[in-house]
């Protein structure tokens, strides 16, 4: 396996805040139309700089807190991580395979099965259902679901469907691997269960990203933390 | 070509070749959404052959008998008709949402773009495929004349599924990007489906037919109803569609060049 690293070079991310004003073609063709004189007032969208220049290298062995407050943007670094946004200038560089555990309950259809979620769920993570066939057994035991897999999900209770999200999304092998919070799922004795399985997950990555507002977790998690504050890189140091 | 529209080109490729070749996302995420629609029915996407059906068995007596038309000749010309322009109008309708309704996904995953727009094409040939049973059992009580033109009519069909993949990308787009574009959209096509020849032939027009033959969807649907009315498709039209198809597909192609990495922030 290749190595993995991330590379952020002064990262920008903004995002445009556009009302029904700006939003509406009319004001836009008006714009186009009135040369530049209501221009002015429609095109000054207000701009939400999420991320402001951002830089920093991660390699092999790196297990990265991100610590901040609501909206310093935590969540953002991780979605231009995870391949979703493009920086709107800078670039960011990830070398390896990606695996976000961003929201595991993204995509699961609560009609459907939840045998066929497993394979919904797959697919979105960016698996081939050839990949996760041969693991469906163990995750389905591991979920602890027995019979009610082949019932609608719209039938289990919210633990159960955590249990099956979670179960799936960590039944997979990645070398870097993305976190908003530490996951916990089910009742006591499950959420140990799911702790070591998480635990297993971590040591085997390359390279861990975890954003959380809980200093204590990411201190016993983490060897480097990561400060933002307004979209900005305040510290990066070794733990 | 400067290296920043190099990079933007590339990336845009990438997406277009990565998401057409992703034969296990777009196929499934479509049949999932045919499936929660259908999911606690009886007979599932089935109803769309009936409503279809049951429509098509109230509007062909009534028209038929309205624009004077002989029932046997106007019944398989109006069903064919209306059962391309459901296609061709889910097609642009739902291209519309193409993004916004993906934007979860969008926000979150690095799923090339283009799956979103394939899974709408793809849904909407699945119901189309429903809607066919009513064509094939037509067929079967009125044949067509024979011949080799038939074999055209697949064609026709291919193409106007190109045609949605390129305008799912463009309206897509532009729908996610301006909001009352959807709704402009909408009201366009309804005005379009009186204004296409579905429920009347535009030879009726007289002398007026140019009226007809500068509507696009005219030659859409001739290439495709035409061949199994058992008529030739006229030259002209298969070269409008062929023209649609590279000049709609070169404007889609820029704009999601330049707008690609803008979609995830407007959705």
């Amino acid at each position: 396996m290749s190595t993995a690293r991330i590379v952020a070079d002064n990262v920008h991310v903004e995002f445009p805040i556009y009302g029904a004003r700006n939003r509406s073609f009319k004001n836009a063709v008006l714009r186009a139309a009135t040369g530049g004189l209501i221009a002015e007032d429609a095109a000054r969208h207000v701009v939400v700089k999420a991320l402001n220049g951002v830089s920093f290298e991660l390699h092999e062995g790196d297990r990265v807190g991100v610590i901040g407050h609501n909206g310093s943007g935590k969540s953002t670094l991780l979605r231009v991580l995870a391949g979703a946004y493009e920086p709107v200038a800078g670039t960011m560089l990830v070398e390896g395979q990606v695996a976000s555990m961003l929201n595991i309950t993204l995509g699961l259809d609560y009609e459907a099965t939840g045998y066929e979620n497993i394979f919904l769920r797959a697919v979105i993570m960016g698996y081939r259902p050839k990949d996760i066939e041969p693991l469906v057994d163990e995750i389905v035991a591991f979920s602890e679901l027995g019979d009610y897999i082949d019932m609608p999900m719209r039938t289990y209770s919210s633990g159960m469907s955590m249990r099956l999200a979670f179960a799936v999304s960590t039944y997979v092998s990645a070398e870097i691997l993305l976190m908003d919070e530490w996951l916990s799922v089910g009742d006591a004795e499950f959420s140990e269960k799911a702790r070591a399985r998480l635990n297993e997950l971590v040591g085997k990555a390359k390279i861990l990203v975890l954003a959380s507002h809980d200093e204590s977790l990411i201190r016993s998690n983490c060897n480097k933390i990561m400060r933002l504050s307004h979209g900005q890189l305040t510290s990066f140091e070794a733990v | 070509m400067n290296q920043a529209s190099a990079i933007k080109l590339s990336k845009a490729l990438h997406d277009l070749a990565e998401g057409a070749t992703s034969v296990h996302v777009w196929p499934m995420l479509a049949w999932q959404e045919i499936r929660q629609r259908y999911r606690r029915s009886v007979l599932g996407p089935f109803w769309l052959t009936i409503s279809t059906a049951a429509l098509l068995g109230g509007m062909g007596p009534l028209y038929g008998k309205l624009f004077g038309q002989d029932l046997g000749s106007y019944f398989p010309y109006l069903s064919i008709g209306y059962v391309l322009w459901l296609l061709i109008s889910g097609l642009v309708n739902e291209g519309c949402a193409a993004f916004t309704v993906a934007a979860g996904l969008i926000q979150q995953t690095p799923m090339p773009l283009s799956v979103h727009v394939l899974r709408v094409v793809f849904r909407n040939l699945i119901v189309f495929a429903h809607n066919l049973i009513i064509l094939v059992i037509l067929l079967f009580i009125f044949p067509p004349h024979m011949s080799w033109d038939l074999l055209l009519a697949p064609l026709g069909v291919l193409m106007i599924a190109l045609n949605g993949a390129w305008l799912g990308l463009l309206v897509g787009l532009l729908c996610a990007r301006f909001r009352d574009i959807p709704l402009i959209i909408q009201s366009v096509m309804q005005v379009a489906f009186f204004l296409t020849p579905v429920m009347w032939h535009a030879n009726s027009l007289g002398r007026f037919k140019w009226a007809a033959d500068l509507n696009p969807l005219t030659h859409f649907l001739a290439t495709v109803r035409d061949p199994l009315l058992g008529l030739p498709v006229p030259w002209h039209s298969w070269a409008v569609v062929l023209g649609v198809t590279v000049v709609g597909s070169a404007m889609a192609l820029a704009s999601f060049v330049r707008y690609r990495a803008r979609i995830a922030y407007w959705v």
